[in-house]
């Protein structure tokens, strides 16, 4: 019984090893880079960005069909345009980041969703948008374990930085610290991480990968340090629970496990210790002193 | 420790086109204890911003230090305080000159110390979003006090504090000047500027009076100051006056 509905899926396919092997790595690193997007008060750019990558994979797919590579490229360039040009468009502009940013995603996405429908179908459609574990290739996967290590590599050098840099701006600038380039390679690894993840659980789906586990571990922790441990633990247990579940009860991949994880958004945010409902609510008694 | 003289020549620090500080020159002597007073703004934080590096110059300049020898004490409102730190890292970023974005902390125990010697014993492991404002104030002098720098410039530092806790920073910030440190504060409080700083440089814009303090504070000088529109004059000319 447990082997069967635990193991046995994995030793038996091949496919669903390859899509555990992926979604492995990318909940390595897609977690820890949501924790810092939380922490700067950027939770809904990811999923911005993750619109943004579409008319890229679209044109892509145009071009190449289901191919990995022209995929990846394309969304990677499409994403880059878009973190970037929506910084420089509000410097040039003098308007807000926000606003530049809205506007450029919502021309992305209908322009990647009209791409699709007037080449593909509605089961390519789906692929692309929700992800399938069948898609995970030997490309893929190779684009997934080199996401993860770029990514682990960049927070190991930029850790520090980035923490001074949401904390205190000003200090940041004046001891030195180039607040602007590692805020661009922040938002570049996002790009990347979405893009990885698009074959296993699908570009709109992907930013769920990398929110969820994050804003959940904010009610478990108080330092980042505490947080980016607790989104990568959750993300690695929706990996599991959501390709399980996608395997018996034959749904798309990238749902459920965005579904896993929001379960667990939610147990957090019932009774997460820190600003959790329950410690709000019933807090136990006061202190002595 | 002995203090680079800090020399502002000509100094024009813009908000677009509109000038926060205007053609200002003044020097600030190794050791000095300077009050910088003006009405709301006078630019008196632009130009604290302005010698930090924080903000770039339209004209003039700031000479007479490298980087490392100027400490910034920020407002407040200018750092988020919902961040999840401690205070023992918030105050270790003091220490980023020695120990950079990797490497080590040398000598952790100062940290330590410095929470002590600010009135923090046993908040380390606090969080900064538990903290008051006034405790809050402690820990970015505790960070100031890590940065050992010679040049210290302090914008609002005893605002909305208790007596107890104004008191016990101003005996920080009058040990830094017997180390031989200058300081150059942004102060309101007219009183405690009389009696705790020697020197004031009155901002109204342009720079109406620096010098000793009971001159620079003189009934006719802060009445000049106070002729100073807070309004932008949106219809002046172009400012004709050399930019040295």
């Amino acid at each position: 019984m447990f082997y069967a509905a635990l193991i046995a899926p994995f030793a038996e396919f091949g496919f669903l090893r390859r899509a555990l092997v992926g979604c492995i790595a990318i909940s390595l690193s897609a977690p820890p880079l949501g924790v810092f997007l939380m922490l700067r008060r950027m939770s809904l750019t990811g999923d911005v960005l993750a619109h943004g990558i579409l008319p890229g994979v679209a044109l892509g797919f145009v071009l190449a069909g289901l191919w990995m590579p022209a995929l990846a490229l394309g969304g990677l360039l499409a994403g880059l345009v878009v973190a970037l040009g929506s910084g420089a468009l509000a410097r040039a502009t003098g308007g807000r980041e926000d606003a530049a940013l809205a506007g450029l995603y919502l021309t992305a996405l209908a322009a990647g969703v009209t791409l699709i429908s007037w080449r593909g179908s509605a089961v390519e459609l789906t692929q692309l948008l929700f992800g399938s574990v069948l898609g995970v290739d030997d490309p893929a996967l190779l684009l997934m374990g080199g996401a993860a290590s770029a990514t682990l590599a960049f927070l190991a050098l930029a850790w520090r930085p980035l923490i001074l840099e949401c904390f205190d701006p000003s200090f940041a600038q004046a001891v030195g610290v180039r607040g602007s380039v590692w805020h661009l390679g922040l938002l570049a690894l996002v790009v990347v991480n979405l893009v990885a993840a698009l074959q296993a659980v699908g570009s709109l789906m992907a930013v769920g990968l990398m929110m969820l586990p994050a804003i959940a571990a904010r009610h478990l922790s108080r330092n980042v340090g505490g947080m980016v441990l607790w989104a990568v633990g959750i993300a690695l247990g929706a990996t599991l629970v959501g390709l399980l579940a996608s395997y018996h009860l034959d749904l798309p991949s990238g749902p459920a496990i965005v579904l896993a994880a929001a379960g667990a958004w939610v147990l957090a945010l019932a009774l997460g210790p820190v600003d959790g409902l329950r410690a709000r609510f019933r807090p136990g008694r006061h202190l002595k002193g | 420790m002995t203090a680079p003289e800090l020399r502002i020549e000509n100094l024009t620090v813009t908000h677009g086109r509109h000038p926060a500080v205007h053609h200002l020159s003044f020097a600030l002597k190794p050791g000095a204890l300077m009050a910088v007073v003006g009405p709301n703004g006078a630019g008196k934080s632009s130009l604290l911003r302005a010698i930090a590096g924080l903000h770039q110059p339209s004209g003039g300049r700031v000479t007479g230090f490298s980087t490392g020898q100027v400490a910034l004490l920020p407002q407040q409102a200018m750092l988020d305080r919902s961040f999840p730190l401690t205070c023992r890292d918030a105050v270790l970023f003091g220490l980023w000159g020695e120990s950079g974005a990797f490497g080590a902390t040398p000598h952790p125990e100062r940290i330590e110390a410095a929470l002590d010697a600010v009135g923090l014993h046993g908040f380390a492991r606090r969080p900064v979003g538990s903290l008051s404002a006034g405790q809050f104030q402690r820990v970015l002098f505790a960070r100031l006090l890590l940065q050992d720098a010679p040049v210290i410039l302090l914008d609002e530092p005893f605002n909305a504090l208790d007596a107890r806790t104004a008191a016990d920073l101003l005996a920080v910030m009058r040990r830094w000047h017997g180390e031989g440190r200058s300081i150059l504060a942004v102060l309101h409080d007219i009183e405690l500027v009389r009696r705790e700083f020697p020197e004031t440089l009155l901002l109204a814009r342009e720079g109406i009076a620096c010098g000793p303090t009971e001159i620079s504070l003189s009934a006719e000088n802060r009445l000049r100051a106070r002729m100073m529109s807070e309004a932008w004059a949106e219809g002046a000319e172009a400012c004709g006056r050399e930019a040295a």
